[in-house]
């Protein structure tokens, strides 16, 4: 009886530690997982993912701001705001956003007609910029848009297009 | 080979453990909103289903077997399912961020998972070698991905579909995943094990 006990509890405990070292073992092994520069930039962006920037998001922005030197102004979401924050943190000099690619600020817009209120859109846009119930006609705050298209691609009947800022 | 295939077969379709067996409907029900956040979790779980299951076969086989403590399965196969599951966030964190940012919090939500100890615990009734295990849970972990991704493409059908109001949300989901079950249960028969 005794010595039952014993071996049921040196087996666990053996299954135990050896599940413990190959996780310690795995996670010393592979590299360090997060740059703390990384994370610090990453932070102040805004986090819309929008990729207006030319990197398919904000980390791979952060990243890139941090190992390959990228401009800190190419943030339209953040707008000024960023530039400085990252200008303090990062010791550079702050310049005025760029607007990587294409027209000016296009923000997006719904065709009312055709919105079947699905809330796809909705639920894509990093900003909230978007209002609208399901089964309900859905529309775009225009102060609240930064033009970054993600909800253009999600929408499954194509009434939302991009037009030039009022 | 044959063998093997059947119990790919038999796993995926015949036996499937989401709409045949109705394990693991938690992260079927939960991660089902959208088609990427599916797809990320059924990638994620088949890691840790196949891993854990044929650990699990081989723990049972040389380790709880000759020492004649088959009553201790249950426990040390959740010990061996939370390791993997450590082990898959580990590596998905640290070879890429962007995956983790994306699963976020669904990876420890694979160690509740209760299709996954399901299999494990199934799987040394069925499995007669090292190899079948290993088939047994990459079936169960490729039917659960199918299901999922499915059944994700089919809510967002639904999203767009005029509901009546006391079905909408989950009530409708569970319908459609009632009339999924019977479809699969098509598949009854073809294969035995």
């Amino acid at each position: 009886m005794g010595s039952a006990v014993i071996t049921a509890v040196l087996t666990i405990s053996v299954i135990a530690l050896a599940a413990g070292l190959v996780l310690a073992f795995v996670s010393r092994r592979l590299p360090a997982a997060t740059d703390a520069a990384v994370d610090r930039v990453n932070e102040l962006l805004p986090q819309t993912q929008c990729a207006q920037c030319g990197f398919p998001g904000c980390r791979p922005y952060a990243e890139a701001i941090v190992n390959d030197g990228a401009d800190i102004n190419l943030c339209p979401p953040g707008g000024d705001a960023t530039v400085q924050r990252l200008a303090r943190l990062l010791g550079r000099e702050a310049q005025p956003v760029a607007v990587a690619s294409g027209s000016p600020a296009a923000l997006a817009k719904i065709d009312e007609s055709l919105c079947i209120g699905c809330t796809h859109c909705r639920e894509v846009c990093p900003v909230d910029a978007i209002v609208g119930a399901q089964q309900l006609m859905h529309t775009v705050i225009a102060s609240e848009c930064t033009g970054c298209e993600l909800c253009v691609e999600r929408c499954p009947v194509d009434c939302i297009f991009m037009s030039e800022a009022a | 080979m044959a063998d093997l295939i059947l119990i790919l077969i038999s796993t995926v379709l015949v036996n499937n453990f989401v709409l045949v067996r109705f394990l693991g409907l938690c992260p079927f029900m939960g991660v089902s909103r959208n088609l990427e956040a599916a797809f990320g979790m059924s990638l994620a779980t088949a890691f840790v289903l196949t891993l854990s299951s044929s650990v699990s076969y081989l723990i049972h086989q040389y380790l709880l077997l000759p020492l004649d403590l088959a009553y201790l399965r249950t426990i040390s196969f959740i010990l061996v399912i939370a390791a993997c599951v450590q082990l898959t966030e580990i590596m998905v964190r640290r070879q890429s961020p962007l995956l983790h940012q994306v699963l976020g919090i669904y990876i420890p939500l694979i160690a509740t998972n209760c299709a996954v100890l399901g299999v494990a615990l199934l799987n040394i009734q069925q499995a007669e070698n090292f190899v079948e295990s290993l088939f047994y849970g990459l079936g169960a972990s490729m039917g659960f991905a199918l299901v999922l991704v499915l059944f994700a493409g089919i809510r967002g059908r639904l999203d767009a579909a005029d509901v009546p109001l006391p079905f909408r949300g989950t009530a409708i989901a569970f319908v459609a995943a009632g009339i999924m079950s019977l479809a699969f249960l098509g598949f009854s028969g073809m294969a035995r094990l």
